[in-house]
């Protein structure tokens, strides 16, 4: 006899083998070894998740109660899959191009990244997941009850036992869901053993089928005759429940969170798709094949009334078969614990993605620019999630006691679900589809979910007889279970129909009605044209070359030296055999770390996922790189402005810096030459009065040309201290101007002659008198003074053997303009710029001035308003005078 | 259809119509994405059948189970062979192994 302590010791057992199982998947995963954990295989077999406890136990219940009508539920995910080429390859191609990580984030991504929508879907999904997962416990206890009251000692308790499933089944979901953070979502561990899992229940339903058919009813002849004898011999389906309850499961197949887990995001490559398309189905229709059999053989053998959900387990105890019951409650243990693990992970990841972190991330300062390890929290926010729908889970459980209500929760969490199916197919098929439909659709349908068929399902608490019979406020044609007066359809069927009908309506019409953004429109594009846009996925098996890729891309972005020895570290780390490293999740995790802090981190993860392949380069990254480019754009032209500026900078001092160098040299000669030229006259002076002072007899001629000689010295001096005076009253702007009015011809007429007075007449003047009858309103003995500099500085440096200087005067854009050339050789360019400075002489050998004419003459003209600038290019040396109009119009 | 499965066989120097075999084998591929409607319809019949709550001689139990899991099976077979065949015909398509290698 299995007494309750064997089939407890039995369960333990069974559970240290999954976590032994699932440990090792990891590690294997981890290693890069085990490709058979990707194998399609082991994905049809994940698949099988589809099949709970609910359809472990209850199809044989339902079939006991409505023939074959339990087969519904298989046909519909046989259809879905021997479909795929048209739906699920889409699918999973758009969730692996899009890095999708639950069918929240599908939607959520479909429809602009919009996280409302991703709300809602989690919503419903937890919603719909709590009582499923209820459903599970309580399968769990039941089966632990049928072995309990066959159990002498009585030692059971149900409470404590629903507990303690739910709790270890929260820590091996917590244990293999979360271990790590992968970008793909991937979990080899839960996957290989949900697998095992699937085996071993297909293994016991087959097993008590055969004991049934072969042990019980004597071969396949004699089990149908007495299926035709039973009580249900008769085909009697309701054509309504039929199709819907096929559309129904076809449905929830592909929108169940677990299944999009296992389907989608778990998927490794999509070619599993092609085996799965027959692998599944034959899987499904081997899990049904004995169940109509199981079902009549219970209803002859077992007494009246008792429960024919537990038909699988209480058979074969009948019969005294007591380990073939042990297999049979191993296969159930099975199908609860693999699909609560799963939906646990599903519902957690939606919970932390789309409510934790949104929420979390917003209490930070700084919003998303944190630099804290957001990786922590996700894990312990996916841990706390899991922890609490488990619990959320044993608390419906608890508070709805276990009853019938919760035998039918299956099909109505289906019916919740299939909500999803508008928004998704919709999504994948029309890109009109908007984010404004998808929100008006799943709030339609999941309101009239609610409405039709959950709060009547759950009895007189939430929604009282009154309502269920006329309907709220009296309104008949809003009962509930006859919407529109409608009357006398199953309520099942009713409630399918409506909501899905008004689901998909509501999301069309507002489709079509609104505008969508255009990050919406571009995911849509990405999502209906997803076969143009993407390319198949590589293997991961060849990884070699893949490795190469990423060493050739690495020396171009870090430097040949530091990525080779990046790469041969992590070969060391991963066994050393091999000169590079195999691409293991946590290798690339660590090589995009590295990237990014040269490239930015949304950079690094494109250039790793177009090597590694499998994604396409989402339009998030995109963004994310425009922005990091955009960044660095603006600060390589900052940096360039400011070179540019500094290059400025320097050259001006360097300039500054020549010049005041030149000025420097001028004054130290200037110093030189002033002393010289003061003392000249000062020795001559100073000779001469001592020749008056001490020889006696000096003839009065002689007295006479000593006291000129030092006449003329001191005028000498004179002159040369009055220029120097002249200039620094120039400088300091003390200078009062003499304005007067006369025309520019008697002005120079008096300077030709003033300057050439005195000496011989070896420079000729030539003038155009014409020209030069301009009027002018200034200082004119100034300006005068500035012409005799000139002409006399002429007639000083005039090199040529005929020494010409041309004077002509022009009314050039509203200015006086006079120009002085000579024919000599001019002024040597190096010298050009000095020649207005202090002090400045060309050519110290022609000593006549201190150097200081032309200094006075550009200080006068700057403040007579105009200016002197030498004229290059004039064949000798030119000077060009300015002088502004307004002078000339006020004579006027 | 999408348009992977239109082009032609030979990269090199496209042609107008296909050569016998690879257009026997687009026409199973066509087959196979037929599949699921042919489904459709055989798990429709049942709804044709006479309901025992109405009619006399209703359809037994066993032979109604004989007829789905018989159209079951076959849907399973024809997927399966249609599967390796649609994969063996896209993997000699596209001969260019970097690109497709998964389809085998």
């Amino acid at each position: 006899m299995a007494t309750l302590n064997v089939l407890i010791l039995v369960c333990l057992g069974y559970v240290v083998l999954l976590f032994g199982v699932a440990f090792a998947a990891d590690r294997m995963a981890a290693a890069g070894r085990g490709a058979w954990l990707r194998s399609p295989l082991i994905y049809t077999l994940s698949l099988s998740i589809y099949c709970t406890a609910w359809t472990f136990y209850g199809a044989v219940g339902n079939a006991a109660r409505s023939g074959l009508e339990f087969v519904t539920i298989y046909l519909g995910p046989t259809l879905v899959m021997i479909s795929w080429w048209w739906g699920l390859r889409k699918l999973v191609r758009v969730g692996r191009s899009q890095r999708v990580t639950s069918i929240a984030d599908l939607i959520s991504s479909r429809y602009g990244k919009s996280n409302t929508l991703a709300i809602c879907v989690t919503i419903l999904a937890v919603l719909g997941g709590t009582p499923y997962i209820a459903l599970q416990l309580q399968s769990i206890t039941l089966s632990f009850s049928i072995f309990a009251e066959a159990d002498p000692s009585g030692l059971y308790r149900e409470g404590s036992s629903v507990f303690w499933v739910a709790a270890g089944l929260a820590v091996f979901a917590i244990l293999f869901g979360t271990r790590n953070l992968d970008a793909n979502e991937r979990h080899h561990g839960v996957v290989t053993a949900i697998a095992l899992e699937s085996v071993v229940k297909l293994f016991a339903l087959l097993a008590v089928g055969a004991f049934v058919v072969w042990g019980v009813a004597g071969g396949v002849g004699p089990m149908m005759d007495r299926i035709d004898a039973s009580e249900i011999g008769q085909w009697n389906v309701d054509a309504g429940r039929w199709t819907t309850f096929i559309f129904l499961s076809a449905a929830a197949f592909v929108c169940l969170p677990r299944m999009f887990q296992v389907m989608v995001v778990e998927n490794a490559d999509e070619g599993h798709l092609r085996t799965a398309a027959w692998a599944f189905p034959l899987y499904l229709l081997l899990m049904s094949l004995f169940v109509v059999p199981i079902a009549v053989v219970g209803l002859d053998l077992l007494p009246e009334g008792s429960n024919p959900d537990l038909f699988v387990l209480t058979v074969p105890l009948s019969q005294g078969n007591d380990w073939l019951a042990m297999l049979s409650f191993i296969g159930g243990f099975s199908s609860a614990t693999s699909m609560v693990i799963v939906t646990a992970m599903a519902l957690s990841t939606m919970v932390s993605n789309h409510v934790v972190m949104p929420i979390w991330l917003s209490t930070q300062e700084g919003g998303g620019a944190v630099s804290g390890d957001v990786r922590n929290v996700v894990l312990v926010a996916r841990r706390v999630s899991i922890a609490v729908i488990m619990a959320l889970g044993f608390f419906y459980y608890r508070l709805s006691g276990g009853g019938a209500a919760l035998a039918s929760i299956g099909l109505v969490a289906f019916a919740g679900f299939s909500q999803l199916l508008p928004a998704l197919v919709g999504g994948l098929f029309w890109r009109g589809a908007t984010r404004t439909g998808a929100l008006m659709g799943l709030t339609v349908g999941f309101l009239l979910w609610i409405y039709t068929l959950l709060l009547p399902g759950m009895g007189g608490a939430l929604m009282p007889e009154v309502v269920l019979h006329n309907g709220p406020f009296g309104w008949g044609w809003l009962r509930p279970q006859a919407l529109f007066g409608i009357d006398g359809m199953d309520p099942m069927v009713h409630s399918v129909m409506w909501s899905l009908c008004l689901n998909t309506v509501a999301f069309c019409v507002a489709s079509l009605l609104s505008f969508p953004s255009p990050l919406e429109r571009l995911q849509g594009a990405q999502f209906v044209n997803v076969f143009d846009h993407s390319v198949a996925p590589r293997r991961w098996t060849g990884s070699v070359a893949q490795s190469e890729d990423l060493m050739i891309m690495t020396q171009r972005i870090l430097g040949a030296v530091p990525a080779q020895e990046f790469f041969q570290a992590e070969a060391e780390k991963q066994g050393g055999r091999a000169s590079l490293p195999e691409p293991t999740p946590a290798f690339l995790e660590r090589l995009e770390r590295e990237l990014s802090g040269s490239v930015g981190a949304a950079t690094a993860h494109a250039m790793i996922g177009q090597i590694v392949g499998g994604s396409s380069v989402s339009v998030e990254d995109l963004l994310a790189v425009a922005d990091e480019s955009a960044q660095l754009l603006e600060y390589s032209s900052q940096l360039e402005a400011k070179s540019a500026e500094l290059t400025r900078t320097a050259r001006q001092l360097r300039e500054a810096n020549t010049k005041l160098t030149q000025i420097s040299e001028q004054k130290d000669s200037f110093l030189s030459q002033v002393s010289h030229e003061l003392r000249t006259p000062m020795t001559s002076i100073r000779a001469f009065s001592e020749i008056m002072r001490d020889t006696d007899g000096l003839s009065a001629e002689e007295q006479t040309r000593y006291a000129a000689i030092i006449h003329d010295e001191a005028l000498r001096l004179t002159r040369l201290l009055d220029d120097l005076l002249d200039l620094s009253v120039l400088e300091s702007g003390q200078v009062s101007l003499n304005v007067g009015g006369d025309t520019l011809r008697s002005v120079l007429d008096r300077a030709v002659s003033s300057a050439l007075a005195g000496a011989g007449h070896t420079l000729t003047v030539q003038r155009s008198k014409v020209s030069e009858r301009i009027p002018l309103q200034t200082d004119l003995d100034r300006l005068g003074q500035v012409f005799i500099n000139l002409i006399s500085n002429a007639q000083k440096y005039c090199d040529a053997e005929d020494p010409i200087l041309t004077i002509s005067a022009h009314d050039v854009g509203g200015q006086v303009v006079i120009d002085f050339a000579d024919n000599g050789s001019g002024i040597p360019p190096e010298a050009r710029s000095m020649v207005f400075e202090k002090f400045a002489r060309v050519g110290v050998d022609k000593a006549g001035g201190a150097g200081l004419g032309l200094a006075i003459c550009r200080e006068i003209m700057q403040r007579l308003g105009g200016e002197i600038t030498y004229l290059p290019g004039q064949g000798g040396a030119a000077f060009r005078v300015r002088l502004p109009m307004a002078y000339r119009q006020a004579a006027q | 259809m999408s348009s992977d499965e239109d082009r032609p066989s030979s990269v090199s120097r496209p042609s107008l119509f296909l050569e016998r075999q690879s257009y026997r084998r687009r026409r199973l591929s066509d087959a196979a994405r037929l599949l699921p409607f042919m489904g459709a319809a055989l798990f429709a019949i049942p709804m044709l059948w006479p309901d025992s709550r109405s009619a006399q001689e209703g359809v037994t139990l066993s032979s109604a189970i004989f007829y789905i899991f018989t159209c079951w099976a076959v849907l399973i077979v024809a997927s399966l062979v249609f599967g390796f065949a649609a994969g063996r015909m896209t993997a000699q398509d596209d001969s260019d192994p970097e690109t497709d290698q998964w389809q085998r």
